[in-house]
Formats: C-alpha cells, sequence, structure tokens
C-alpha cells in the first residue's frame, strides 16, 4: 500500500461527502420566486364561492386586480384534492374575518380543479370567510409562476408583489405580513399628501357587489 | 403471517451476510480456508432468504394482504394482476426489496461460477458482494421497511401510482435497470477482490469480469432505451428524453461502462492503462450508488418524485465509506499498476480507443457536473438555479457526433503500427456512406451543421463497421471456398467479442439516426376538431372520428377515435385515451402511436368536450423514432454476441473441469 497516495484521495472524497451532507439539509422544492418586487401579474377571474358576512361577494361576480388598488391582497391559491390546502384552512379564514372592513382583500383562488368539488369542500371545512375564485385553464397560476398549492401571494397597496409563501401559512405569518404592508401604505399615503394626491386607500369597495362592466 | 416472514427472513440475511463478510478476513488472515466454504454459503443463504422475503411480498400484493404497509401503500383490489405484481418496484419501499433479491441473485451467480477458483480473490469479492448486501438489509430494516403492520387493517388500498399502471413497459423497464445498476456491483466486487488479494497487476482478474461487466452494461443498454420508449408512449409530451436527475443517474454510469468495455482492450492487448480501468471499473459502481442518492433521497428536485424521510442519511453514509475505502485502495494500489507498453503510433487503434475514452469521460463529467450544479451553486452562491436541457444538449450534441466519427475509425485502424496503405480501401465504404446520409439529410431539410455531421458520421460509422464484416467474409471465401452466409457466420462465431461489439455499433448507428431525425424534422400541430374534421401534419392527415366514454374495473377512459388517412381511404385508426384513475385528480394521458418505417404519427388527446362534440388533439410526426428501439434490440444482440463463451473458451473451460480439488 502506498499510504500518501491513498491519504490524499481520501482527503479529496471528503469536499464531495461534505457537499451532499449540507444539501441533505436542504429542500429542493422551495424555490424562491423571482416575483416579489415586481408588478403583480393582472387577472379577472370569475366568484364561485361567495365568503361569508362582509367579505362576501357575490358567485359569478368578476375579480379584477386592477380594481383592488390601493388595497392588500392576500391571494392563497389552493385545491380540493392538496391535503396541505387543509392545514392551513380554518387559520386563513379566520384571520381574514378580523380585517373586515379595512383594505385588505383575501381571495381563494382554485387550481387545477372544478367549482362543485371546490364548494363541497369548502362546506366541509365548515365556510370560507373570504370569496373564492375559479382559475379556468390554470391561466392566472401560470402567471404567478405556481409550483405546487398552497402557494399564497401578498400584494401591496401598489399592485406589487411584496412576499410569496410555499406551503401551509400560520395565522402570525399571515397577520404580520398584512399588518405591515398595511403599515407602509398608511405611511406611502401620509408622504404623499403635500403631491398631488394619489388615490387613498379605497374603503369604497370593502363590501358592495359592483358590477365591473365599465371599468377600464 | 407473510409479514412475519418477509420480514423475518430480512433479519436473518442480515445476521447472515454479516457473519459472512466478518469470516472472510478472518479465515485467509489465519490460514483456516476450510473456513471460507462458510462465507459462501453465506452468499447462497442470503440469496434464498431474500427470494422468501421478495416472493412473500409479490404473495402479499396477490393476495391483496394488507396488514402489510407495502401491499396498503400501492395495493387496490381494482388493479389488474399484473400491474399487482409489478407495483412489487413501483415504489421506494418495494424496489429496495428487488433491488436486494437482484444483488443476492448476482452474488450467488458470481460465487457458484468461481467456487473453483484457487487464490483470494473470489473470497474477497464475495466479501464485498456480502456487504453491499448488508447495507441493502439495513435499509430494509430501517428507513425502508415494507414489512410494518398496518392496524386496523384496511379493506382496500389506493393502488400503485397512475403513471405505473398504464403501461405494459413498467414491467419491463424496472427489471432491465435493476439487473443493469446491480450488476455493476460485480464488476466492482472483483476489483476490491483483485486489490485486497494483491492480483490487482496480473490480468487474469480482468477476464474473469469482463463477462459480467458485459451482462451488466447489456442490461442497463436495454433499460435506458426501454426507458426512454416507456417515456415515449406513456408521458405524451412525444419526446423520449428530457435530462431529468433520474435519466442522468443511469445514464452517468453508463458512459463509464462504456468507456471501460472499450479501454479494458488496451490493456489486455498491451499491457496498458490499468489504472486507468480499474478507476472506471470502481467508478462505474460508485456512480450507481451516487445516482441511487441523487434520486432517493430528495436532494435534488426531479420530476420522479421518489422523495423519502431519513433514507438519504443512510445512502451518505454508504457513498461515504464506499468512497473512501475504494479511493484508499485504488489509490494505495496505484504503485502496481504501471504500464507495460506505450504508444507506438500515432494513428492506431489505441489512439482511438484513447481519443473515445477521453470523450465519454468528459461527456461523464458533462452530465454529473450539470447534475449537480443547482447544489454547487446553492451551497456557493446561495441561489438557486435549474440546469436544464439547452445546456445538456449544447455540451453533448458534439461530443455525441464525435464519437460517431470515432466509432467509425477506430474498427478500421490497426493495433499498434500507423496506418498503412491498406487503410485506403477500409474507409471507402465509410466515406461512400458518409457522404450520401449527409447529402439525404441535406436534401430534407436539414441545416444545423451538427444534424448534418451527424447524420454524415452515422453513415460513415455505419460503412466502416458493416465493411468489417463484408470484407472478413470475403477473405473466408477466398481462403476457404465457403460460401458467402456459411464464411459469414463462422467468421462472427470465431470472434464474437469483436464482431459483437461492431454489431452493437451498428445498434448505436440505428439509434443516433432516429434521435438526429426526430430531433431535426420532428412536427407537431394541436387543434380542436368536430367529428369528420381532419388536420394534416407533414403529410400524415388524421381525422376525427368519434368520442366515447368507458368504465373499467380500476379506471375511466375517454377515448377518441382517429382515422389516419391514405388520401381518402382510411388506412388505420387508433384511440388516444385519457384515463382518469380514483386516487389522481388529473387524467393520465395515454397517447397512441401509429409506427411506420419512416417513423411515428404520435396522437395524443389534449382535451374534450363533455358532450363528445369535439376533441383537441396533438398530432406529432415523430421520423425514425421506431429506429431508435430497433437500434436498442441490435445493441443488445451485440451485447449477448459478446457475452456468448467462444468455441475456445468453452473446450477450455469443459476440459480441465474436475483439475484442481
Amino acid at each position: 500500500m502506498n499510504w500518501r497516495r491513498a491519504s490524499i484521495a481520501a482527503a479529496a472524497a471528503a469536499p464531495i461527502i461534505g457537499l451532499f451532507a449540507w444539501g441533505l439539509t436542504r429542500d429542493p422544492n422551495n424555490i424562491p420566486s423571482p416575483l416579489p418586487g415586481r408588478a403583480a401579474p393582472s387577472f379577472a377571474l370569475a366568484v364561485f364561492s361567495p365568503g361569508q358576512g362582509g367579505l362576501m361577494r357575490p358567485a359569478g361576480d368578476t375579480v379584477r386586480l386592477a380594481d383592488l388598488k390601493g388595497k392588500v391582497v392576500v391571494l392563497n391559491f389552493w385545491a380540493s384534492w392538496c391535503l396541505a390546502c387543509r392545514d392551513e384552512h380554518a387559520a386563513l379564514s379566520q384571520v381574514a374575518a378580523t380585517y373586515e372592513g379595512q383594505p385588505v382583500q383575501f381571495l381563494g383562488v382554485l387550481y387545477n380543479d372544478v367549482p362543485d368539488k371546490g364548494r363541497a369542500w369548502i362546506a366541509e371545512m365548515g365556510g370560507q370567510s373570504y370569496p373564492s375564485v375559479d382559475d379556468p385553464g390554470a391561466r392566472v397560476a401560470i402567471d404567478y409562476g405556481l409550483y405546487g398549492v398552497p402557494e399564497t401571494f401578498f400584494l401591496d397597496g401598489n399592485g406589487r408583489v411584496a412576499f410569496k409563501n410555499t406551503g401551509p401559512v400560520t395565522p402570525g405569518m399571515v397577520r404580520l405580513k398584512v399588518d405591515s404592508l398595511m403599515a407602509v401604505a398608511a405611511l406611502q399615503a401620509s408622504a404623499a399628501q403635500p403631491a398631488p394626491a394619489p388615490r387613498a386607500p379605497a374603503k369604497d369597495r370593502a363590501g358592495g357587489p359592483e358590477k365591473t362592466g365599465g371599468a377600464k | 403471517m407473510i409479514r412475519l416472514i418477509a420480514s423475518n427472513a430480512i433479519l436473518v440475511a442480515l445476521v447472515v451476510t454479516a457473519l459472512g463478510a466478518i469470516l472472510t478476513p478472518v479465515a485467509i488472515l489465519r490460514g483456516r480456508r476450510d473456513w471460507l466454504s462458510f462465507s459462501f454459503a453465506a452468499v447462497y443463504t442470503n440469496f434464498a432468504l431474500v427470494t422468501v422475503s421478495t416472493l412473500a411480498l409479490v404473495w402479499g400484493l396477490v393476495s391483496h394482504d394488507f396488514s402489510i404497509s407495502y401491499v396498503a401503500q400501492v395495493g387496490s383490489r381494482a388493479t389488474p394482476t399484473f400491474y399487482t405484481i409489478i407495483s412489487l418496484w413501483g415504489a421506494l419501499e418495494g424496489s429496495i426489496v428487488f433491488w436486494a433479491w437482484v444483488l443476492g441473485m448476482y452474488a450467488a451467480a458470481v460465487v457458484w461460477f468461481n467456487r473453483k477458483r484457487e487464490g483470494n480473490l473470489v473470497p474477497y469479492a464475495a466479501m464485498a458482494l456480502l456487504l453491499v448486501a448488508l447495507f441493502f438489509h439495513i435499509l430494509l430494516l430501517g428507513p425502508a421497511n415494507p414489512f410494518q403492520a398496518v392496524f386496523p387493517v384496511p379493506f382496500d388500498g389506493p393502488g400503485p401510482n397512475p403513471l405505473l399502471q398504464n403501461h405494459i413497459l413498467m414491467g419491463v423497464h424496472p427489471p432491465l435497470l435493476y439487473l443493469g445498476y446491480v450488476g455493476m456491483t460485480v464488476p466492482f466486487a472483483f476489483a476490491v477482490g483483485a486489490m485486497l488479494s494483491g492480483e490487482v497487476a496480473s490480468d487474469d482478474w480482468i477476464r474473469l469480469t469482463r463477462r459480467w461487466t458485459l451482462v451488466a452494461w447489456g442490461f442497463l443498454t436495454a433499460a435506458i432505451i426501454a426507458g426512454m420508449w416507456w417515456s415515449y408512449e406513456v408521458l405524451g409530451w412525444g419526446g423520449y428524453w428530457a435530462w431529468d436527475p433520474v435519466e442522468n443517474a443511469s445514464f452517468i454510469p453508463w458512459l463509464t461502462c462504456t468507456a471501460y468495455l472499450h479501454s479494458v482492450m488496451v490493456q489486455e492487448r498491451r499491457g496498458m492503462l490499468k489504472l486507468w480501468n480499474l478507476n472506471l471499473m470502481v467508478g462505474t459502481f460508485v456512480l450507481t450508488i451516487l445516482g441511487t442518492f441523487l434520486t432517493r433521497s430528495g436532494i435534488i428536485s426531479s420530476v420522479h418524485a421518489f422523495t423519502q424521510g431519513t433514507i438519504g442519511y443512510y445512502f451518505l453514509g454508504f457513498i461515504a465509506v464506499v468512497l473512501l475505502s475504494t479511493l484508499i485502495l485504488v489509490a494505495g494500489n496505484s504503485d502496481k499498476l504501471g504500464s507495460e507498453g506505450k504508444l507506438d503510433a500515432p494513428l492506431s487503434r489505441e489512439t482511438a480507443f484513447l481519443l473515445q475514452n477521453m470523450f465519454f469521460t468528459v461527456f461523464m463529467f458533462t452530465v454529473l457536473i450539470g447534475t449537480l450544479f443547482p447544489l454547487v451553486a446553492e451551497l456557493v452562491r446561495g441561489v438557486k438555479v435549474s440546469v436544464g436541457t439547452p445546456f445538456f444538449n449544447k455540451m453533448s450534441i458534439p461530443l455525441m457526433v464525435a464519437l460517431l466519427f470515432l466509432m467509425g475509425v477506430g474498427p478500421v485502424l490497426p493495433w499498434r503500427k500507423g496506418a498503412g496503405p491498406e487503410l485506403k480501401g477500409k474507409l471507402t465504404a465509410g466515406v461512400v456512406l458518409g457522404l450520401l446520409f449527409g447529402v439525404v439529410g441535406l436534401v430534407m431539410g436539414a441545416r444545423n451543421a451538427y444534424a448534418v455531421l451527424s447524420f454524415t458520421f452515422a453513415g460513415f460509422a455505419l460503412g466502416a463497421n458493416v465493411g468489417e464484416f463484408v470484407r472478413g467474409a470475403n477473405a473466408r471465401v477466398r481462403a476457404h471456398g465457403e460460401s458467402w452466409l456459411v464464411a459469414l457466420s463462422r467468421l462472427v462465431a470465431g470472434n464474437r467479442r469483436r464482431f459483437g461489439g461492431y454489431v452493437a455499433h451498428i445498434g448505436v448507428v440505428l439509434v443516433a439516426l432516429g434521435v438526429t431525425a426526430s430531433g431535426t424534422f420532428k412536427k407537431e400541430q394541436e387543434a380542436t376538431l368536430t367529428p369528420g374534421q381532419s388536420m394534416t401534419v407533414s403529410g400524415h392527415t388524421v381525422r376525427f372520428k368519434n368520442a366515447w366514454l368507458r368504465e373499467e374495473k380500476q379506471r375511466q377512459v375517454v377515448g377518441a377515435t382517429m382515422e389516419i388517412m391514405d388520401g381518402t381511404r382510411v388506412s388505420a385508426t387508433v384511440e388516444p385515451r385519457m384515463n382518469y384513475y380514483p386516487t389522481s385528480q388529473q387524467p393520465v394521458p395515454t397517447p397512441q402511436v401509429k409506427s411506420t418505417w419512416s417513423g411515428d404519427i404520435y396522437l395524443n388527446l389534449m382535451a374534450f368536450k363533455q358532450d363528445g362534440s369535439n376533441v383537441t388533439v396533438k398530432v406529432i410526426w415523430e421520423p425514425l423514432v421506431p429506429w431508435i428501439w430497433f437500434g436498442g434490440f441490435v445493441i443488445c444482440f451485440g451485447a449477448i454476441l459478446g457475452i456468448l463463451p467462444t468455441r475456445r473458451e468453452a473446450a477450455v473451460a469443459s476440459a480441465p473441469a474436475g483439475g484442481t480439488p
């Protein structure tokens, strides 16, 4: 045996093994989105599940991102066949209800599923406080670069993607992100006060059903 | 009951393999060779035990014994029996059972065929095989245990992954892959045996290993081609190779093994490249384990979702042990592996083999680095990247074209001495065919330089390799007055290994033509048709007749009856379908392929109106794709020719059989 060469060879193997050991601690499916900081892809989707109470929007109504300007938008992609969606459902629904009357829009987006199954799922889970829209052909999901469900996008009042979360959300995390985005929006609004006034956070659209046919 | 038999069999096998492996060095170091028969017995016993456990698992699947965790995971009463049996390798735990069984079989065969050989090589090789088997038994009792008790016992299970019960090739590709992949353990074990026994400098063990390597290589080649075929027939995108990590994992060791099969001839003829060959041999095994680790541990994202909890750490530990111990062994023995010969002429067959090895090694590193790069990039720069088809194609196409050229040059170059005037005659057929193929490619519309070169060199290699048969047979006709066919068959029988290699080369040419043509001339179109409407792709017209729905035991099937037109006449009817399985939310596309010698008409049902009033179909014209599958058969036929014993070997083997007690 040539022990000198043998030890050099053994030393050469160490970094490879180290790389793999480190790699095992990573989740290859957790892919950062390039979207945060950029304008959110626009959409116009029909409501299939109206939601409850003050957050309600009638079924069949079209929700457009352009009409949500000034509001913080929480876009949650889900499906009735998704197991992890069950884990986050109750938390998301309860947190959304606490923001009633504030400039925040929670919106479920049904991914690769049929509205009937989506409605049955919502009934099975004991209701959903905010409205859900259908995304036929997963066009909007593709625009948002969806990797799987659930994924949740937090859009700021200027229509930009601020955060993206892969996998189930927790109530604390949703609150933190929504509150901070609302705080930023309020700061920007007050800072911009002296200059020609931008559109203030619109409160008027929070509840009322609205025909959007004429909007551009 | 079945569960207890199966899991206890593995437990006993674990003890037996561990004892057998420990006993070998003890027996050799203490000079008690009579003890070695016990470690050989451990190899046979292990095989018997894993056979019991594999059969028990299959029986559990067939009898729907849902008290066994694996059966509860992949079994279903509605699944047809054929797919129930092959779901043995449909998920992680069962595939490890199958792996252990194939390994046990190889180990038993190695010991049986070499039991009379003197020296310590075979005992040490058996020890290496037992140690690898031990690792798989640990997996089966730890993170990949298929025999856990399920309580309460469910009445029915979800059935296998829908994609894995949708095509007959699922019964063909995985067993071939395991036979090839696991078979690479055998040459590795011989290499370890040679190093530990001190026989590494002799060429005897290289000859002993040759046939085993060729067997594993033949299976791996067949498996890769069958996998391409399966993905082509099942996945509905009309392609057969996507450079997915799992595909790369099977391809990387194939590259080193193919390099070895060629460079080992230089060692046998000239006594050169000994250390290099040893590296290729053990490297191939390490790469199979690495590939398994990459695809089973979830370390790299792949469409083949095989990710499971803690098994990655076990594989990591195994790789560390294997990598360290073989590197130490090889480096420690490297002094003994000097070259006996040297390159005499720049234009000789040795040079061709050397270049071939260089290209194959570069190819291997290209694919390996492309596969591992996402991991390195995240470590070094903290960014997530994915390495896709453009990188692999850009890097590998020039290498493949160069290898096609070498495949034509190598066989006509002589050993040792530089090429003489006879070379001109040997090259004529190849050059003529090559130019012809290149021109045909150009006329057909190929404009990419690599595509034209690929057609040209494919023709060149075809001419050169076929020319070897023609010239050899002609020489025999002149010398012995035999008829041409007799001369040809005797020529091949006299040197099966050499001509088996040329047959494999011809198979590779067919594959290359299929890949180049389908990559260059493929045409696809998607259209929504109402009954009676037709569409035309690349001159092939298909007409939509009607859509239908069928209830089957384990699934619902929506299909479209499509007629392939020859003028106004219907020449064939095909039915692309979508299969709906209760466990899957999305339909499993079931494309249909109508093959002709010049290519496939590939039809995939994309969408349908529920009332059947229209369907959306994708029609792809896939030129020469059937040649890839046929070429695969030809390569395997070449490998079989090389594996069969020559008449001389058969005579030698039968003569002194009882000579040594």
